[in-house]
């Protein structure tokens, strides 16, 4: 129950907001998400939170003054987590890569730390004024991953809900992560220009933090007669990420760098979040063994729509694209925690539609589910606030019109925090 | 469906046949590469090791049989100079790109791994390219294909990194804030000659550190760790090989001459060629010497070059190779050895160890693989000709006593992989209309 005291100021942001505080939405076909279903069930809401959910006829308060929601038919199912985007942070055209010329900038070595933004803080760059996060919102996304994603070190990541009178109240919380590009900031005469020569720095980045740490632990021990080490932005949240154990996260498509993503973690001491992971299917027993979580990427590979079309497609090429969508299903069958991320779609629907290739592809719907969910939150450490509606998490939940992997099922009605959010059907 | 299947015994078979135990080629003359040529005789392999070979050797019943009759079996040839199965490989934003290494990006799904085995390559030296005076390190790989990045990797090899000299390192790149430093080749040398400087300063540091650690100092701070500076100080302590890239006789005395006044050895000059003219200078320096058979005049500095020079050099005593530098090239290095027999009259013995032997030694691998002796690694190529033949052409492959290229099954094998490329096209073109 909310509390009184609070109710005057409640009642404020609830105006604002378009509706109540509590919802008790009925008679729906409920996914819990922790692969329990309740057949005509009700969810209860309250003040953002979940208070209590179960089947119509046990004994599921309804809060005094509730809205009932009549969702006979319906489904309900957990908020739907995009794990890795760039969603919040604008949509403005993307920064490219200066080109070599005059105004490049030129490192000459890890030193002048190329592609560093490892101080940048997605929480810190949220705007609401981002269109996608009503369009993500409105196909059941109800929280997301953001960080930057221009640098070798782009960037830390934020957890959000996908809504909020104001950009800090989508923070869920920051930082969930580092994220790591194996991309060449500059032209090949800046360094790193070369793959090699960016995995390189990676490695020369992640000793420098280590000494960093150190340097630091030694001197706040003692600090009398020694000179002090010297700030850096650039490394202090990447010691963090080794001594804190925040998730890294690196890019790996296909098997051999999945391979190699791995092995470069264990170099580097951290515990690594691979993204990507289209060969997946090849390399499930390897993640299952290091035990390590993926977020696979829901914009299955295709061939570019202004390829040369006389140009043949090696036979390695043909087989990633026929068996990327068999990933998710390859890595349940393994144990392999996995969440799903849209990766740039330009309609979030799409990733929903790619993802019912998955399903052809032998993944089960209820894991299907949990991807988007539950297990996505956990990668995260984020599976005791969200992910499924248990009593006492965040309310993000959407109700549809149907099962979603039938074809026709509309998404309703999102719920973000447990606010209500029409969504306004049809194509604009 | 059925065609993909038919894929899958294959392999499945293929598999069986590689890791029985115990393999016997039987019939072929083998060329052991180590002073030896055995008519009719049998190479028997346990466990992957070359466990007996002449003509008087009892092979078990349960051997799994390679019929070599009328076939030449010879070691695996070693090719000391490629560049195949890696994603990158040159740093050439900077003049030292010692902290990269090609072990960071080798790629085993690159095909040219098992096309070069149809050419009977068993073993690369897989080098970073020729942009800095000190470039980036090497990875020593065995053409397991088919097996993982960390499954090429040859176990045990002594790491290696690469130099250059000349045009290539000194050549400039970009305009303003872009050119990069040395453009000339004196400056090549000053670039080298600085490193190790620094490199020896490095040293210091951190064994002053390890030794007051040792003596129970208290309150340290270890060292930075400079991944640039530490491939360096193994040169210095004898822990990591040099691969240097050269070409004019005057270049390569001077790296010799820089190399000994900073306390290291080169281990291989590669390309070398103008090496035939200091020939006696390369061995007293106990450099190897890598070079092509007859590829020149590509660039100005390589236009004093002649099909002499590996014979030249084999004749004064230097350990020398003949590499490939080109995954093509590197499918037929029994030809380019064969020349050496044309031009300097070197023995098929000579010839034959320039592609074995030979760079084995200069890769210090030679404990290992390089000639077909009890207790060397089973890493066999059989051709149905004398490799030293034009019109040899190579019928199986093996690494570690496993069957990686047959080209029998390869002929089989090009069959089913054209059905099912046809096969994924079809549904590609189904699925995006």
């Amino acid at each position: 129950m909310v509390s009184t005291l609070l109710g005057a100021v409640l009642a404020t942001v609830a105006a604002l907001a378009d509706g109540p505080d509590s919802y008790a939405v009925t008679g729906a076909r409920i996914l819990i998400g922790t692969g329990e279903v309740i057949e005509n069930g009700v969810l209860v809401v309250d003040d953002g939170l979940i208070v209590s959910v179960g089947a119509v006829g046990e004994r599921v308060q309804v809060p005094e003054g509730a809205w009932v929601i009549d969702a006979a038919g319906k489904t309900v199912y957990p908020g739907f987590i995009d794990a890795l985007s760039t969603l919040g942070l604008g949509s403005k055209p993307r920064e490219e890569a200066t080109p070599a010329g005059r105004d490049e900038t030129i490192a000459r070595g890890p030193d002048d730390r190329p592609g560093t933004y490892s101080y940048k803080a997605a929480a810190d760059e949220l705007t609401l004024s981002d269109e996608r996060v009503v369009k993500w919102r409105s196909a059941g996304f109800t929280s997301a991953a953001t960080v930057p994603d221009q640098g070798i070190f782009s960037g830390q990541a934020t957890f959000i809900n996908l809504a909020g009178e104001r950009e800090r109240e989508m923070v869920v919380r920051t930082p969930v992560g580092l994220r790591v590009n194996f991309t060449r900031p500059g032209s090949g005469r800046s360094f790193p220009g070369s793959l090699m020569g960016v995995l390189a720095y990676v490695k020369q980045a992640f000793a420098d933090a280590a000494h960093y740490r150190e340097s630091w632990a030694a001197y706040e021990a003692a600090p009398l007669g020694k000179p002090r080490p010297t700030y850096d932005r650039t490394l202090e949240p990447l010691a963090r990420a080794q001594s804190d154990g925040w998730p890294v996260l690196l890019p790996a498509h296909e098997a051999h760098e999945i391979e190699r993503a791995i092995g470069l973690a264990s170099e580097l001491g951290v515990k690594p979040v691979l993204y990507g992971v289209h060969e997946g299917y090849a390399a499930a027993e390897t993640l299952s063994a290091a035990g390590v979580p993926v977020l696979v990427s829901l914009k299955w590979p295709a061939r570019d729509k202004d390829a040369d079309p006389d140009a043949e497609d090696p036979l390695r090429v043909l087989e990633l694209r026929e068996r990327a969508p068999s990933t998710p299903g390859a890595l349940e069958k393994a144990g392999v925690r996995f969440g799903l991320y849209t990766d740039g779609v330009e309609k979030p629907e799409e990733a929903t539609l790619n993802l019912r290739k998955a399903v052809a592809a032998g993944l089960s719907r209820e894991r299907a589910v949990k991807a988007l969910t539950i297990d996505a939150a956990a990668i995260f450490g984020l599976e005791d606030r969200l992910g499924s509606l248990e009593p006492g998490k965040i309310a993000n939940f959407f109700v549809a019109s149907g099962d979603l992997f039938e074809e026709g099922t509309k998404i309703e009605t999102v719920f973000v925090d447990g606010k209500k959010y029409e969504v306004r059907g049809g194509d604009e | 469906m059925i065609r993909v299947t038919w894929i899958l015994l294959l392999l499945v078979s293929l598999h069986r046949a590689a890791s029985a135990e115990t393999v016997a080629i039987r019939g072929g003359t083998i060329l052991t590469g180590a002073g030896e040529t055995i008519e009719n005789g049998v190479v028997l392999i346990r466990d992957g090791k070359i466990a007996a070979v002449g003509t008087n050797v009892s092979v078990p019943a349960d051997a799994e049989l390679i019929d070599a009759s009328g076939q030449f079996v010879m070691p695996g040839i070693i090719d000391a100079h490629s560049h195949i199965a890696a994603e990158s490989i040159n740093e050439g934003s900077v003049a030292v790109s010692s902290m990269t290494g090609i072990e960071d990006v080798l790629d085993p799904t690159d095909v040219d791994i098992y096309r070069e085995l149809a050419g009977g390559v068993t073993t690369s030296n897989v080098l970073h390219g020729s942009a800095n005076p000190i470039g980036g390190k090497n990875a020593v790989i065995k053409h397991r294909w088919g097996k993982d990045a960390k499954g090429l990797l040859f176990e045990g090899a002594l790491p290696g990194i690469k130099f250059a000299m000349g045009e290539n390192p000194k050549r400039s790149r970009g305009q303003g804030p872009a050119a990069r430093y040395p453009e000339t080749r004196m400056g090549v040398i000053d670039v080298i000659r600085q490193a190790f400087t620094e490199a020896r300063a490095y040293q210091k540091e951190w064994k002053e550190y390890e030794e007051k650690k040792r003596g129970g100092a208290k309150g340290l701070s270890a060292p930075r760790r400079d991944l640039e500076l530490e491939p360096l100080v193994e040169i210095l302590e004898g822990k990591r090989l040099v691969h240097a890239h050269c070409y004019r006789a005057d270049e390569i005395l001077q790296l010799l001459r820089v190399a000994e006044e900073m306390g290291f050895r080169i281990a291989t000059l590669q390309h070398v060629l103008e090496g035939y003219k200091v020939a006696k200078e390369i061995r007293e320096h106990g450099a190897g010497a890598s070079t092509f058979s007859d590829w020149w005049a590509y660039k100005i500095e390589a236009y004093d070059a002649i099909p002499y020079n590996a014979a030249l050099m084999v004749e004064k005593g230097v350990l020398v190779s003949i590499n490939s530098d080109s995954a093509e090239e590197a499918r037929h290095l029994n030809q380019e050895a064969a020349k050496t027999m044309k031009w300097g009259g070197l023995t098929e013995d000579q010839a034959l160890a320039l592609i074995t032997i030979n760079p084995a030694t200069q890769l210090r691998i030679d404990d290992r693989v390089g000639s077909i002796e009890v207790g060397k690694d089973a890493d066999i190529a059989i051709f149905d000709k004398h490799p030293l033949s034009v019109y040899a052409v190579a019928q199986k492959t093996l690494v570690d006593g496993e069957v990686y290229f047959d080209r029998g099954l390869d002929l089989v094998r090009r069959a089913e992989t054209e059905a099912r490329r046809k096969e994924l096209l079809e549904r590609a073109k189904g699925g995006s209309r």
